[in-house]
C-alpha cells in the first residue's frame, strides 16, 4: 500500500532487515520519555528521535536530521502520527520514506521463528524470537505432535505455525510464573486439549487445575521420539525449572541468558532467593555437561542474536564468558543480583496476578500491560 | 476546575488530540485555560510532554471511565 507516496512496512519486514544487518534510519516520533524507555534496535539502525508534536507546523527540523537518500522508517506507539510525519516528509519531497504498520504496539508482539536444529528421529526444535520485546519462546515439534515452552500471549502466530507443519499441540509448559509478559500457555492449551504444566512452587495460587511440573517426571513428545526432561532450578522464581531437551539442548528460562543471568526480586524475594539463584548458576548447572547448548527466555541485546536471529549458547562458554557466572565471591554476586538492579518490568505485579488467573483483563489492557523492554536479566540496563 | 474553552477529543488517535489542542489554544488568549477530554492512552504523556515544551501549563490533569482529562493555562 502507499499513501501519497510513502510505504508500510511491516514487524516481520522489520525484523528480517535488522536481521540480516540492512541499514535503516528511524525516525521515532514518539515522546521523549517513551523512546528512551524503549525502541527499535539493531547493528545498523540508527535512531532519531523527534516527538511528532514538536512537527506539527513544520517538518523541517525531521527534515534537518535524516539523511538524504537513505531508507527511512517512520514509528509511533499506534501508527497514525508516523503517517502524519512520514507523508508531510514525503510532500517535503524525499523518496524511501516508510511507516511501521501498527507501531510499537505491533512490534512488541511480532514472534520470529528460527529454527535451532532437527532433533533425534526426525524432530525439529524452532525458536520463536519476539524481538520488540526480547522474549524468547520454543516449539518442539515430532511425528505431528508438538510442544510449546514460555507461550507468549500472541498464540495465533504459534497457531498458524504448527498448522503449517501440521502438527497438533499436546504441551504448553511454562519454565516459570512469568512477570514480564503474559502467558499464553494456558488459553493455547484449553484450546487444543493440550496438557498446561507449571513449576508446581510458582503456582501455589493459581485459580485454574494445571500439570505439575517435576524431576523425574519427563514430558514425551511425538510418541516418545523426543524427551523434555524438567530440572529443578530456582533462583529467579522459587519454582523456575530447565529443560533438557534431546539430551543436547538446556531450555534456561530466566535463569541464565547468554550475557547475563536472572534477577531475584520480580516475585518480591530477592534477598530469599538469591542463595536458591546461586546455587543454581553454580551448582546445579555446573554438574551439566559443557557440551550443551544454553536457550534461555530472554536476550537482552540485540548484539546476542546470531545467525537468523537464534539466541543460543554452549554452556561451557557461557562458564567462561558470561559476567553473571564470573563472580566468584559470593557477597559480590548477592550485590550485583539484588542492589541497583534496572526497573522492573511493566506492569509486573498486575502480570504476575494475570498469570495465576486471578485477573482477567480486556485484551487492549493485556496489550498495554506488555508494552516495553522486559528487563528480567540483572544486566539490563 | 474552570476553563475558558472546552475540547472533546475523544475517541480520536495520535496525532489528533495534540493536533486539536493545539489548534485551541492558539484560539484562546495568554492566561486562559482550555480543557480536553481525550480516550486516547498516548494522548496522556504527550499532551503533557507538548505542554512543558511550548511553555503552557498543565494546570491540572484526572482520569475518569477512560476519559484523560486535562486542563491547560496558555502562555
Amino acid at each position: 500500500m502507499s499513501t501519497m507516496g510513502i510505504q508500510k512496512m511491516t514487524s516481520k519486514e522489520v525484523t528480517k532487515m535488522i536481521l540480516n544487518n540492512e541499514e535503516l534510519v528511524i525516525l521515532d516520533v514518539r515522546n521523549e520519555a517513551d523512546f528512551n524507555d524503549w525502541k527499535i534496535e539493531g547493528n545498523n539502525v540508527e535512531s532519531i528521535n523527534i516527538p511528532y508534536f514538536d512537527l506539527l507546523d513544520d517538518i523541517s527540523p525531521a527534515l534537518d536530521k535524516i539523511p538524504d537518500g537513505k531508507n527511512v522508517l517512520v514509528v509511533c506507539a499506534k501508527e497514525g502520527s508516523s503517517i502524519f510525519v512520514a507523508e508531510q516528509i514525503a510532500e517535503a519531497g524525499r523518496s524511501n520514506i516508510s511507516y511501521l504498520e501498527g507501531g510499537m504496539k505491533s512490534w512488541s508482539e511480532y514472534l520470529e521463528p528460527v529454527k535451532v536444529s532437527d532433533l533425534s528421529g526426525g524432530g525439529e526444535l524452532y525458536q520463536f524470537v519476539r524481538i520488540g520485546k526480547g522474549c524468547l519462546s520454543y516449539i518442539v515439534l515430532s511425528n505431528g505432535e508438538a510442544a510449546i515452552i514460555d507461550t507468549s500471549r500472541m498464540i495465533e502466530q504459534y497457531e498458524q505455525f504448527m498448522q503449517e507443519k501440521g502438527v497438533k499441540l499436546i504441551h504448553a509448559i511454562d519454565t516459570h510464573l512469568h512477570a514480564d509478559h503474559i502467558s499464553g500457555g494456558r488459553a493455547v492449551a484449553q484450546k487444543y486439549g493440550a496438557a498446561y504444566h507449571l513449576p508446581p512452587k510458582d503456582a501455589t495460587e493459581v485459580t485454574f487445575e494445571y500439570e505439575k511440573l517435576e524431576e523425574g517426571n519427563d514430558i514425551y513428545v511425538g510418541n516418545e521420539t523426543i524427551k523434555v526432561k524438567p530440572i529443578y532450578t530456582p533462583g529467579h522464581t522459587i519454582g523456575s525449572t530447565s529443560f533438557m531437551i534431546d539430551n543436547k539442548y538446556l531450555l534456561t528460562g530466566d535463569i541464565l541468558f547468554i550475557d547475563s543471568v536472572g534477577r531475584p526480586d520480580l516475585a518480591g524475594l530477592a534477598e530469599d532467593w538469591v542463595g536458591d539463584l546461586r546455587d543454581t548458576l553454580y551448582s546445579r548447572y555446573k554438574e551439566l555437561s559443557e557440551e550443551l547448548v544454553v536457550l534461555p527466555a530472554h536476550f537482552g541485546k540485540v548484539t546476542e542474536l546470531g545467525v537468523g536471529g537464534l539466541v543460543a549458547g554452549r554452556l561451557g562458554t557461557l562458564y567462561n564468558e558470561n559476567p553473571g557466572l564470573n563472580i566468584h565471591d559470593e557477597r559480590e554476586f548477592r550485590k550485583t543480583v539484588t542492589e541497583n538492579l534496572p526497573p522492573q518490568p511493566n506492569s509486573y505485579q498486575e502480570i504476575r496476578q494475570t498469570n495465576m488467573g486471578k485477573m482477567n483483563p480486556s485484551e487492549h489492557e493485556q496489550r498495554e500491560m506488555e508494552i516495553g523492554p522486559n528487563r528480567c536479566a540483572v544486566h539490563d540496563k | 476546575m474552570n476553563s475558558d474553552k472546552m475540547l472533546d477529543a475523544k475517541g480520536l488517535a495520535c496525532p489528533l488530540p495534540v493536533v486539536r489542542t493545539k489548534k485551541s489554544i492558539d484560539e484562546l488568549k495568554s492566561g486562559q485555560v482550555l480543557e480536553v477530554h481525550a480516550t486516547d492512552k498516548g494522548a496522556k504523556n504527550d499532551l503533557s510532554a507538548w505542554a512543558t515544551r511550548t511553555g503552557h501549563e498543565l494546570l491540572n490533569t484526572a482520569e475518569e471511565n477512560g476519559v484523560y482529562k486535562f486542563w491547560i493555562k496558555k502562555a
